[in-house]
């Protein structure tokens, strides 16, 4: 009803720039620019053709994707790596409804996005005119917040008010929905550089009560644990948990998300939990008496059956969001607070060091009798493998992206991530499709790194289309398609739960993909021995040259360990055979 | 267990969208929303009667409010001192010999007939929710042909007991 309802009077940037009247589209770039928007992943259309000309008069890098997915999901990998805002443009109805899959799988993984999506006329909205969709309907529940412009005055207020709820607090996803008419609209208004938003505080510093409390609880624990979520990338909090460990000699679990917020390499990492996580990760999570939980979100992926989850282990749990502490699992020391300033506090008071040589004697033996293997006989390359290799070409400081599926899950096992936001990966939704765009953002945000993009074959066939814009901008993008000619981890749930029954999990044709490469004028190459794959991957990852190299991977490899659906954490399948 | 929540809002476009939306989506059971202005120009607020399992499902309701940017402050009232009203419209079979029945029977309700027809009347009653379940449990062997409620609204006593237990799911303290 009343988009204005503020009362406040907000202080407002009287720089040269935002005096005088001007067109709505011309104040949506301009209010881009004062939030330092550096680049856009979009798509043109009609509802946004007046946003388009005020772009072409003054221009802000725009990344022309060939899907609207393609573009919002470059997006979140722009976000995931660089820590800024992505910031995407689409048009009404399909260009928006596009973007669905993209602002979803950002709201599951804490990405911040600023969306923008055209609309039909003021005039005609509930009409069902041409391209018109419901996106403020649509994308309610997907985003942190949305938007819908009603009067252009409202425009810099709310721009800058998204750009603050996606980056602050839990990051997430904002949708800016602009009708047409209003971008063509003249006005002069003000462009504010303060948000006055009392239903959004969030809360920063731990309450000191609940770090005593976690103080009294370290003390007494004999089989402490830290279990590590992106939260920790989010807050940029990996050199304080890592002093915190090493201070406390606490082992440390990381979630899939989390993966590279603790170094891989040090001797206190027990690996990735939940579903295809180590056995010394999960047995740490079934057994301790103490977890510490930092900024992950207790996702059932992790937990296994809640049932069999910590029992027996005082719950602390840090995060931004209050709304996940007691969420999944009950919950005895909550600390809402950003992870970085919560362990701050912690190290800032005398923390007595547990005592647990015991119980990290007992994990290290774990560790050594239940590693990652895999099996070393079958046709074809050793999925697990070809990610050591990758690792060890990119001495393991690659940026490196993947699709949903088997692939994924060998990447997050075997390629050693001992830096943060250098992973980025589809966990909440599972998006195929994710991977090979993500990568093409991740390449944006960071020219000078290597960005290895592990596709499945199956997830490479949803988003491939944006070969075209690797081509365009010679970005150099290493594309690694795992090839089983399989939706893999499909094939592996029906071979292991539905007695071999592989309904419509193979698939029977496939692009020549070296061909699909050279098509786009990217070099190809096709490996079906681990010798073959060694040579091209030594050749290919270090220059500075795209490349999609096509591995055959041994088709009926399985990723293990892991947990069965239903099953608790102690009930891991597929340890490494004595 | 039943809980009565209270939160005020902006009263953006879509509010109540959102919030219903949220109840839809994380399975929360709603028996009741009334939604209204306040004292302050913009601001309205929505009174919720809910059905949860436990403490726990109570804390998620509360916090998930209070997620939305355009909610301002949310409560959870029912153990405080607090009064609740609900409105209904009744529409009662008559006959000329029951006619005088009903009047004796909802006369300790204070509930009143705003509009007679030939073969109905039609009562409006204002009380809780158990006042209100009380009168038509009562008339329902004359045929009742039609109820409207509003659901319940509620505001806190001006002078409060003190409850001395803090809430157990309190976050910040
Ligand atoms: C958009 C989408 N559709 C379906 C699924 C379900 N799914 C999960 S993994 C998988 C198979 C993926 O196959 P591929 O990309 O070849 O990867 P692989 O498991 O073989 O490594 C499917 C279909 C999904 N996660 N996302
Ligand atoms: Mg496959």
């Amino acid at each position: 009803m009343n988009q204005n309802a503020k009362v406040k009077e907000l202080k407002v940037d009287t720089t040269a720039a935002s005096a005088g009247p001007m067109n709505g589209a011309d104040i949506f770039i301009e209010s881009l620019k004062k939030e330092n928007v550096e680049v856009m992943f979009g798509y043109p259309g009609g509802a946004v053709l007046p946003l388009y000309d005020a772009l072409y008069k003054n221009p802000i890098r725009h990344i022309l994707a060939r899907h609207e997915q393609g573009a919002i999901h470059a997006a979140e990998g722009y976000a995931r790596v660089s820590g800024k805002p992505g910031v995407v443009l689409a048009t009404s109805g399909p260009g928006a409804t596009n973007l669905v899959t993209g602002i979803t799988d950002a709201m599951m993984d804490s990405l911040p996005l600023v969306v923008f999506t055209g609309q039909v006329a003021t005039g005609v909205i509930g009409t069902d005119a041409f391209q018109e969709a419901d996106v403020i309907g649509i994308t309610m529940p997907i985003t942190k917040h949305n938007y819908q412009v009603r009067d252009m005055n409202d425009l810099p207020r709310i721009v800058h008010e998204a750009f603050h709820i996606a980056t602050t607090g839990r990051p997430g996803p904002v949708l800016i929905d602009i009708p047409k008419d209003i971008a063509g609209m003249i006005g002069e208004p003000e462009f504010v550089t303060e948000v006055d938003l009392p239903g959004y505080q969030p809360n920063f510093k731990p309450n000191s009560l609940q770090v005593k409390k976690l103080r009294g609880a370290l003390a007494q624990a004999k089989k402490p644990v830290i279990l590590a979520g992106a939260g920790v990338l989010h807050a940029k909090a990996s050199k304080e948990l890592l002093q915190f460990v090493e201070k406390m000699q606490i082992p440390v679990v990381n979630t899939l998300l989390g993966l590279g917020g603790f170094p891989a390499n040090h001797p206190l990492f027990l690996g990735m939990g939940g579903m295809h996580g180590t056995n010394t990760a999960n047995k740490a999570l079934y057994e301790t008496d103490l977890l510490i939980n930092i900024g992950a979100r207790f996702d059932d992926r992790l937990t296994g059956n809640l049932a069999h989850f910590a029992p027996s282990a005082t719950v602390a749990h840090i995060d931004i969001d209050p709304a996940e502490i007691g969420k999944n699992v009950e919950t005895h020391i909550p600390i809402v607070a950003d992870a970085r300033a919560a362990l701050k506090k912690i190290m800032s008071l005398d923390f007595e060091a547990p005592k647990a040589d015991e119980w990290r004697a007992k994990l290290q033996q774990d560790k050594v009798e239940n590693p990652l293997w895999n099996t070393e006989d079958g046709e074809g390359i050793s999925p697990q493998l070809l990610m050591k290799m990758i690792h060890e070409i990119t001495e393991g400081d690659a940026i490196v992206t993947t699709d949903v599926g088997q692939h994924q899950m060998w990447t997050a096992q075997y390629y050693g991530f001992n830096k943060p936001d250098q992973w980025v990966t589809s966990g909440g939704l599972g998006t195929m499709g994710f991977g090979f765009p993500s990568a093409i953002g991740a390449q944006i945000a960071k020219p000078d790194k290597t960005v290895v993009a592990i596709a499945g074959d199956a997830g490479f066939q949803m988003t491939l289309q944006e070969l075209g814009l690797v081509a365009e901008l010679k970005l150099p993008v290493k594309i690694i398609v795992y090839n089983n000619m399989a939706l893999g981890m499909v094939r592996q749930w029906q071979e292991t739960f539905y007695e071999e029954r592989y309904s419509q999990s193979l698939i029977p044709v496939q692009p020549d993909f070296v061909k699909l490469a050279d098509s786009y004028g990217i070099r190809g190459y096709k490996v079906s021995t681990e010798e073959e794959a060694e040579k091209v991957l030594r050749e290919t990852l270090t220059d500075n040259e795209p490349v999609l190299i096509d591995c055959r991977i041994k088709p009926k490899e399985m990723v293990y360990p892991m947990i069965a659906p239903g099953k608790g954490l102690h009930e891991m399948i597929g340890v490494k055979p004595q | 267990m039943k809980r009565i929540v209270t939160a005020t809002v902006f009263n953006q476009s879509g509010v109540l969208n959102r919030i219903t939306g949220l109840f839809t989506r994380r399975q929360f059971n709603i028996e009741s929303i009334t939604v209204g202005a306040t004292e302050t120009e913009g601001v309205s607020k929505m009174t919720f009667v809910v059905h949860v399992e436990d403490a726990r499902m109570v804390e998620q309701v509360l916090k998930q409010l209070n997620k939305q940017i355009d909610v301002l402050k949310v409560n959870d009232i029912t153990d405080q001192a607090i009064v609740t009203r609900e409105l209904a419209l009744l529409k009662v079979m008559t006959t000329p010999q029951t006619r005088a029945e009903i009047n004796v029977i909802i006369e300790p309700f204070r509930a009143t007939i705003i509009d007679v027809a030939k073969d109905s009347v039609t009562i409006q009653v204002v009380g809780n929710f158990e006042k209100i379940e009380a009168m038509i449990e009562l008339l329902r062997p004359y045929g009742i042909k039609e109820v409207a409620r509003t659901g319940q609204t509620a505001i806190k006593r001006g002078s409060q007991r003190l409850v001395s237990e803090s809430k157990p799911f309190s976050i910040l303290n």
